[in-house]
Parts: structure tokens; C-alpha cells; sequence
């Protein structure tokens, strides 16, 4: 079973949710693997201490010329659709940030004399969480190299980590929004927990996760965050909307800093692993009916 | 006329606070455009309220389109589409996934049946509407879509564009959350980037990587603590590092519920008054400060 765990609006709780779920899982004897696909911030292991057993580097194709070959001709600049690359006179200039890796220049290359190379953009880590009192649980961590744009191979990469018949469930920590690495992040999911706050940007970002939920043809439920912080508006959409409302936590100052010290709360806030069992009972039933469904 | 400056607020993490400092200080500044690049989820609309201006189609990519009575189903195009866009088998008619699809036309280029084309996705709306405080450039960026980079470019220039024409001293910038794409489209230039973060190992972590981003850029950036005091020691630990990579100043700002109360309201926490507003009028003087040109000087010496 799949699960991920995303919102659009960001800071809602998506990670403190991943952590204490893969936690408690692991405590019950249900094997589980995390997967933290907000490569851009990925937190996840500030919250569990992995030992890290490797790190595989994500490389992306880009072009290289092959000057001795090369006439200069101009088609491989012609064909790319994202101006990657530009032919000065008998110079061709490649700009590896722009490239998106569809091979199209080096296909089309009349002369043969383009190849690709590796770029490095990121780096997918696999590491062992092992928490005190609880069994090991692996957790893999998709890190976005500073200074890059494009996300998406390394969430991609770190994806690939989902695709395991050897753990009963997998849980993904997606990034906030709603566009290109959150759709990475949650396709292939059995179900999708959007994490809220009853604010109203918590309840427009919502909005716009669900419909993107929609678009992607899944289902989701929903997690409420300080829950008694705003106002009523999220508990109204999601009556109206029909979308199951499976935990709320309280807007309590010692999960804020059980939290800010990087604690699970599982440990720091009584009756908080109750609670989470409850929410998951409801989590795991959705996504049941989700596969029966389906 | 000197051109507009441009203050660029980002936070690494979300949540942090960003979109409610930048509606105080919208209400600080006092003749200021606003642009929301945080196209992903812009939510600066639902606390400015503005009278909505003309809404323009964006269009940031193309994609392909398979013309199925031309199609001979030679199977040549999935062969060649390195994002798994093409849908289909040969006994069954290709099409194309337009949310897979990237655009790069390698598809078309390649049919022997010349059975694809390409055509501009709208995936995204942008418009120019009237707040209380100044006009705010804002954008939806269509659900499940990409190119969120090219949509922030756009609100930047109309922002300044508009800034030049009224002629208004500054474009305040809402960013998007993380390191990627739409963040870098959002620096670029900026006169003063400002981090908002809050005193946890999140935040912390976020924002070292985030800095990373703005130094590569060599940009001048100020620090704001949000919440400073849900864990003040980690709170100065971050003071101390972000002076020390460089930010012009370090300003903490606790909590206060008034700045939620203020939300729900629909309105800045400057209108409501107390602790936070009082706090972000003066990481406000601190920023209008280093962003008058003539301490530009100092700004980029700090």
C-alpha cells in the first residue's frame, strides 16, 4: 500500500505526520519504508537520525559535442524546444541548465556528433532509521542539489524506491503546491492524505490540492492541523466536498516545540500515539476501499 | 526617476509566515505594487482582497497532439518519448499525456506520417488588480502544471512594469517555498531578499539551503525569525549563523495570534495592532533602510 502525504499549502505538518506514522508502523511489526520526495527541503531525517548507507548521485543526459565531428549545421539548435542549446558561427554553446533531456538533439544530429553525459542535479540517500525501543525502518531521502531548477528527476529518482513488494506499506512525504514535483511525489499513490490548517490559506490551498488530487485521478482524505486555530471553513469544504477527515491535531504549544526541537511527537505529547493509530485505522480502511474500488 | 527597487521574500520552508509579512508590509509601505510568485498556491488575494483585474491567458509550454487519421500506429513516437507521454498500444490509438508530455516535439520531428503537432497549453491566468494598498500582479498557474518558473518571470515584469508606469518606489515579492525553479525564477535581481523563517530544526535547515541559493546569486538578504520565541536558543543559533553567512541584519518577530486572527479576518495584522505588528513595523523601518539607495552602499558591504 502507497500513501502519500502532501498539501498545498506548506508548513501544514506533512513531514510530522510521515515521521510519526513510519514510526509508530514500525513499532507495530507492519515493515514500512519512508520515502522524503520534497527533495527541495527534504526533513524527514532531521526528525530520524538515519544512518546512511548510500548515496546514489542523479544524473540527468545532456548534450556534448564532439567538435571533431561537428559541421556546425545549427539543427541541434533548431530542434530544442527549451533553447539549450545556440550555434555561434562554427561554435555550438550548450547551457546544461536549460536542457531537459529529451534527446532530440542528439537523435537528429545529421553528423552523429552529439552524445550525452551525465549531469549530476541531486542525490537520492538510503539510509536505516533506528529509533530507541522501535525496529529499524528504511528511509530514503531525495536531496535537490543547491542552485538547481529542476526538481523533478530527483524526485523521480527518489520515487523509484516506491515500486517494493517487500514492505507492506510505503509512505511518501511530498513537497507543498500543486504543480510538476508534487504530481511526481503522488502519482502512483493508493491514496493521498492532504494536510491542512483551518486558515483560510490552509483551506485555498486545499481547494487547489484537491482538484489537483482530482486531475490525477485519486482520491485523498484529509489531516487537520491546529485544528482549533481558525475557523470552521476546511470542516464545511470537506462535508460539502465528501472527503473523510482523518485526524486533527490541536494548535498545542508542546507539539510546536516538541516539534521545533526536532522530537517525534509519538514520544514528547501523551495520547498522541493513540491518536495516530486511530488516524492511520482510517488512512489504511480509505485506502482499502480505494483498491477494492479500483 | 530612479527604477523601482524589488524586495524578494522566500523562507526555504513553508508556512514560515511569508504571505502575512508580506501583507504588512504592504500596508506599511504605502504605495508599493505587490506581486504573488508563489504561483503555486497565491494566496496574498485572500487577505488583500483586491478588486480583480482582467485576467490574461499564460501559456508556458506546448504540447504535442496526435491526429489519429494520420496516425499509421508505427509505434516510432513512444519509441523515441523519454517521459513515457505516449498513451497507447499499436492495435489501439495513441494519444498523448498531456500532463507527462514536456513539449519537446522530438515526437513530431521523428512521425513519418507527419500525424503530430504541436499546440500552446493555457495553463495558467495571470491579472493586474486593485488593493487598498497598491495594485497586486497576481497568477493562478493552471492545476497539475508545470512552468511555474516562466508564470513567476511574467508577474515580476508586469509587477515592475506596473511600478515604472504608476511610478512606485518598490515591488515587494511573495515567493514560493523550496530551492527549485520557481524560487530562483523569484531572485534574480532582487534589491534586498528577505528569508522568513521560524526557530526549528526545520526552518534551520531550510534556510541554510535556501541562503546557499541567494549567495550563488550574490544577493543582499536580511533574516526574519518568525516565532522567535517558541524555541529561543535555536532561534539565536540561527541569528548567529545567518549573520555570519552574511545577511545585512537578523530581526525576530514572536508569536502572536492576532497575526492568524487577522487571516481569518481577511485583512494585514498591521489593522489589528499588538505585539507582531508592532515587531514587523520595526523589521519594516530595518528594510525600507537597506533598501533606500543611498545606503545601497552598506547593504551590499554587510
Amino acid at each position: 500500500m502507497r500513501i502519500a502525504i502532501a498539501s498545498g499549502k506548506g508548513g501544514t505538518g506533512k513531514t510530522t505526520l510521515a515521521t510519526n506514522l513510519a514510526a509508530l508502523h514500525a513499532a507495530r511489526g507492519v515493515t514500512v519504508r519512508l520515502l522524503d520526495a520534497d527533495v527541495e527541503e527534504p526533513d524527514c531525517h532531521l526528525f530520524l537520525h538515519p544512518a546512511i548507507e548510500r548515496r546514489e548521485p542523479v544524473r540527468v543526459p545532456v548534450p556534448e559535442v564532439d567538435d571533431a565531428r561537428c559541421t556546425a549545421c545549427g539543427v541541434c539548435a533548431e530542434v530544442c524546444a527549451f533553447k539549450a542549446i545556440t550555434v555561434i558561427g562554427s561554435t555550438v554553446l550548450v547551457f546544461p541548465e536549460l536542457c531537459h533531456s529529451c534527446g532530440a538533439c542528439e537523435l537528429l544530429c545529421p553528423e552523429k556528433a552529439i552524445h550525452e553525459e551525465g549531469r549530476d542535479t541531486g542525490v537520492v540517500e538510503h539510509g536505516t532509521v533506528t529509533l530507541p525501543g522501535r525496529p529499524a525502518f528504511p528511509l530514503v531521502t531525495g536531496v535537490l542539489a543547491v542552485g538547481e531548477a529542476k526538481a523533478v528527476p530527483t524526485t523521480r529518482a527518489t520515487m523509484a524506491a516506491a515500486d517494493d513488494d517487500s514492505v507492506n506499506v510505503v509512505l511518501v512525504d511530498a513537497p507543498p503546491g500543486t504543480s510538476c514535483p508534487v504530481i511526481e511525489a503522488v502519482r502512483g499513490s493508493d491514496l493521498v492524505v492532504l494536510v491542512t490548517e483551518p486558515t483560510p490559506f490552509g483551506l485555498h490551498d486545499l481547494e487547489l490540492a484537491v482538484a489537483m488530487v482530482c486531475a490525477l485521478g485519486l482520491r485523498c482524505v484529509v489531516a487537520i492541523n491546529r485544528a482549533d486555530l481558525g475557523d470552521d471553513r476546511v470542516h464545511s469544504f470537506c462535508t460539502a466536498e465528501g472527503i473523510e477527515i482523518v485526524l486533527e491535531l490541536p494548535n498545542d504549544r508542546r507539539i510546536a516545540e516538541a516539534y521545533a526541537r526536532g522530537e517525534l511527537l509519538l514520544d514528547a505529547v501523551d495520547g498522541l500515539e493513540q491518536k495516530l493509530s486511530g488516524a492511520w485505522e482510517r488512512i489504511s480502511a480509505a485506502a482499502q476501499r480505494q483498491e477494492a474500488a479500483s | 526617476m530612479t527604477p523601482p527597487r524589488e524586495l524578494v521574500l522566500i523562507s526555504g520552508k513553508g508556512g514560515t509566515g511569508k504571505t502575512s509579512v508580506v501583507a504588512a508590509f504592504a500596508a506599511l509601505a504605502g504605495g508599493a505594487v505587490l506581486a504573488d510568485c508563489d504561483v503555486d498556491a497565491a494566496d496574498l488575494h485572500l487577505v488583500l482582497r483586491p478588486e480583480l483585474g482582467t485576467e490574461h491567458e499564460f501559456s508556458g509550454r506546448r504540447q504535442a497532439v496526435i491526429n489519429a487519421e494520420a496516425c499509421t500506429a508505427c509505434g516510432r513516437c513512444p519509441e523515441v518519448c523519454r517521459f513515457a507521454a505516449v498513451l497507447g498500444t499499436a492495435d489501439d490509438n495513441y494519444s498523448i499525456d498531456s500532463i507527462a508530455c514536456e513539449g519537446c516535439e522530438l515526437c513530431g520531428r521523428v512521425c513519418p506520417a507527419d500525424a503530430i503537432h504541436m499546440e500552446p497549453v493555457i495553463n495558467g491566468a495571470w491579472m493586474v488588480s486593485e488593493t487598498r494598498f497598491g495594485p497586486l500582479v497576481h497568477a493562478r498557474l493552471g492545476v497539475a502544471e508545470d512552468n511555474s518558473g516562466k508564470l513567476v518571470t511574467l508577474v515580476r515584469n508586469e509587477a515592475r512594469s506596473v511600478a515604472e508606469k504608476r511610478g512606485l518606489p518598490l515591488v515587494i515579492v511573495d515567493g514560493s517555498p523550496g530551492i527549485g525553479c520557481p524560487v530562483i525564477a523569484s531572485l534574480a535581481g532582487a534589491d534586498l531578499v528577505l528569508a522568513v523563517t521560524e526557530p526549528t530544526v526545520s526552518g534551520r535547515h531550510d534556510l541554510d539551503r535556501v541562503l546557499q541559493v541567494v549567495r550563488q546569486f550574490r544577493l543582499p538578504f536580511a533574516v526574519c525569525i518568525n516565532r522567535a520565541d517558541l524555541n529561543p536558543e535555536l532561534g539565536a543559533q540561527i541569528a548567529a549563523e545567518a549573520s555570519a553567512a552574511g545577511a545585512a541584519f537578523v530581526a525576530t518577530v514572536d508569536y502572536d495570534p492576532a497575526v492568524t486572527h487577522a487571516q481569518v479576518a481577511g485583512t494585514d495584522v498591521i489593522a489589528f495592532g499588538g505585539r507582531a505588528a508592532a515587531e514587523i513595523t520595526e523589521l519594516w523601518e530595518d528594510v525600507s533602510a537597506s533598501l533606500s539607495p543611498s545606503l545601497e552602499g552598506e547593504v551590499l558591504d554587510a
